[in-house]
């Protein structure tokens, strides 16, 4: 038989007039490899049908689960309950983004904001000639820009921000890195004189603090603090 | 006429984006490591007690130009403390930029801060907290540094930790700068991706490391430091406003009189010289122009 551990999650639904920020504890028996998504699925199964929460992929992928366990944003299907070693896990829905109720933040809507605020997507004067064969890219440049493309969405190094936190409007550090990812592509004819329009200022890359809890807490290991250090060079750099 | 478009509309007249806010950021950390650098050089300096008095009255003298100007001039020290005290007044307008605004952006914060507990995001904390410090403890050593530039030595110093008062102001900017100092430089570094390499992370934990050991040896050199003002002080409290003479012009002054008054005197070894010396050394000062 496994350890009892204690869960407390925060219950609170911002769209109903009576509901009452609190947070509510469950008991449950920990079991082999638990992670959060396990427990939390058997707390709605057996305990609160009324608990809200994200998941899809369960394995990492998807970026839907991220939540604040133990005050520190984490992907609850990539979190083990025995790494909490006093067995008391709290947790908390995600700042910075639109609570639609208790664990369940609403970061979609948000990282479509962030992407059509930075373009996400490859600016090209280039027309295709399906004919021919494609002009070569160079493997490191396009293992680096790939490397800044396992991005997951999941809002994590948003929700670390103390810097974001304070100001709403600023762009966070997926942001960033997707400016990176295209700075870096050579398919993007973009500028850095493009790029400033995106984020030459305070909300942009001139806002961020390099407070850092972005890098240290992205579940995808992003080298986000090296990359939000390049953009800020290049950006300073211009005339 | 553009000033007051830009001004309005929040850009330019061919609808760009404002070059300042990358001239802020820039400024802001080129005052910080230019101020960083400083201190560290001024650390060095201020400690030179630690070697002697007369070490410490020769490195003022020579702030003062002694070795282009008959004697120096503290006039010179007041020019550098206006140079120094204009940065740290750019600096610390820029630095504002980032403080929280109001009681929301304070609060949020401090919940996020305590609740994650996340080293670099304390460590922001405790360097705005310092800097905002430092608006006050800053300016009124600057200040006296600039109006009384001539008190500044080895008595002079020591009197002011002890019987001007100054002694508490100093320990808490002690703290404030190396803190907010150590922390800044090492912000600079991750901020511009300095030191880099091809492992950013391994090179930030080192950066880290680094960071600390500059904290603690500052931290250790200052406190031994006012430490030792602080002692002179105490011993000099009954003379205080009373100004140090370095060893060597009491020598001097003292083969002066000897020489008048007893012209066949052998230097080496007769007595009143060697006791002009030696209550020197004992602490006993002497008083009258020019000793
Ligand atoms: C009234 C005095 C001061 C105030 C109000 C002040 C304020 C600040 C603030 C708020 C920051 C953080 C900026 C950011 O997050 O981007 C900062 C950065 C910094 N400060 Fe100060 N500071 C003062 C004096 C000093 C002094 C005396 C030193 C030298 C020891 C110093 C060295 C630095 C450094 C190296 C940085 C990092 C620069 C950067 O992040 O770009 N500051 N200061
Ligand atoms: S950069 Fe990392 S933490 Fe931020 S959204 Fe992407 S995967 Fe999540
Ligand atoms: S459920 Fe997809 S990342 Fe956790």
């Amino acid at each position: 038989m496994g350890r009892m551990i204690t869960i407390k999650a925060l219950k609170y639904n911002p769209n109903s007039k009576v509901s009452r920020a609190h947070f509510a504890e469950y008991q449950l028996e920990e079991t082999d490899g638990m992670t959060l998504f396990v427990a939390l699925s058997k707390i709605r199964e057996e305990l609160d049908h009324d608990l809200s929460f994200d998941f899809v992929c369960r394995a990492g992928i998807c970026g839907s689960c991220g939540m604040m366990v133990n005050g520190t944003p984490k992907l609850a299907c990539r979190t083990l309950t025995r790494d909490y070693e006093n067995g008391v896990i709290q947790l908390m829905p995600m700042p910075a983004f639109k609570l639609i109720k208790d664990l369940s933040v609403n970061t979609g809507e948000w990282m479509e904001g962030m992407s059509k605020r930075v373009e996400s997507w490859v600016h090209t004067n280039e027309v295709p000639d399906f004919t021919k064969l494609e002009k070569p890219i160079d493997p490191q440049v396009a293992e680096d820009t790939f490397e800044l493309d396992r991005c997951v969405e999941c809002g994590i190094c948003v929700a670390a921000c103390g810097t974001k936190l304070m100001r709403p409007d600023f762009v966070g550090a997926v942001g960033l890195n997707r400016v990176a990812r295209f700075r870096m592509d050579p398919h993007d004819n973009r500028t850095d004189e493009d790029f400033y329009e995106l984020i030459g200022d305070d909300d942009g890359i001139f806002g961020c603090m390099s407070l850092l809890a972005c890098e240290d807490n992205c579940p995808k290991h992003l080298p986000l603090q090296s990359k939000i250090a390049y953009m800020r060079r290049k950006l300073v750099a211009l005339r | 006429m553009s000033n007051l478009i830009e001004g309005f509309l929040g850009k330019s007249v061919e609808g760009k984006k404002s070059r300042i806010p990358a001239k802020l950021d820039y400024w802001q950390s080129a005052t910080g490591l230019f101020l960083a650098l400083f201190m560290w050089g001024h650390m060095f300096f201020v400690s030179s007690i630690l070697v002697s008095k007369d070490f410490m009255y020769s490195v003022t003298k020579m702030f003062e130009g002694v070795s282009f100007i008959d004697g120096g001039n503290p006039f010179i020290v007041s020019v550098a403390v206006a140079i120094v005290l204009t940065i740290i007044i750019i600096h610390a307008v820029l630095g504002m930029r980032k403080f929280p605004a109001n009681y929301r952006q304070y609060r949020a914060f401090r919940t996020h801060m305590k609740m994650m507990e996340h080293e670099d995001t304390t460590l922001w904390f405790i360097q705005a907290f310092t800097g905002f410090a430092m608006f006050f403890l800053a300016s009124a050593h600057l200040f006296i540094m600039l109006t009384k530039p001539e008190t500044i030595g080895p008595f002079g110093s020591a009197d002011r930790m002890i019987t001007d008062w100054m002694w508490p102001i100093y320990l808490l900017l002690l703290l404030a700068v190396e803190f907010h100092g150590s922390i800044g430089l090492y912000r600079l570094s991750v901020k511009w991706g300095w030191f880099e390499g091809s492992d950013a992370k391994v090179t930030r934990a080192n950066l880290k490391k680094v960071k600390w050991a500059i904290t603690a040896f500052f931290l250790i050199l200052g406190l031994t430091t006012l430490a030792a003002y602080m002692k002179i002080g105490l011993e000099h409290r009954d003379h205080a406003g009373q100004r140090f003479q370095p060893t060597a012009m009491i020598i001097q002054h003292a083969n002066s009189i000897i020489y008048s008054k007893n012209q066949n005197i052998d230097m080496n070894t007769e007595t009143p010289f060697r006791a002009l010396v030696a209550r020197n050394f004992s602490g006993i000062h002497f008083q009258g122009k020019g000793v």
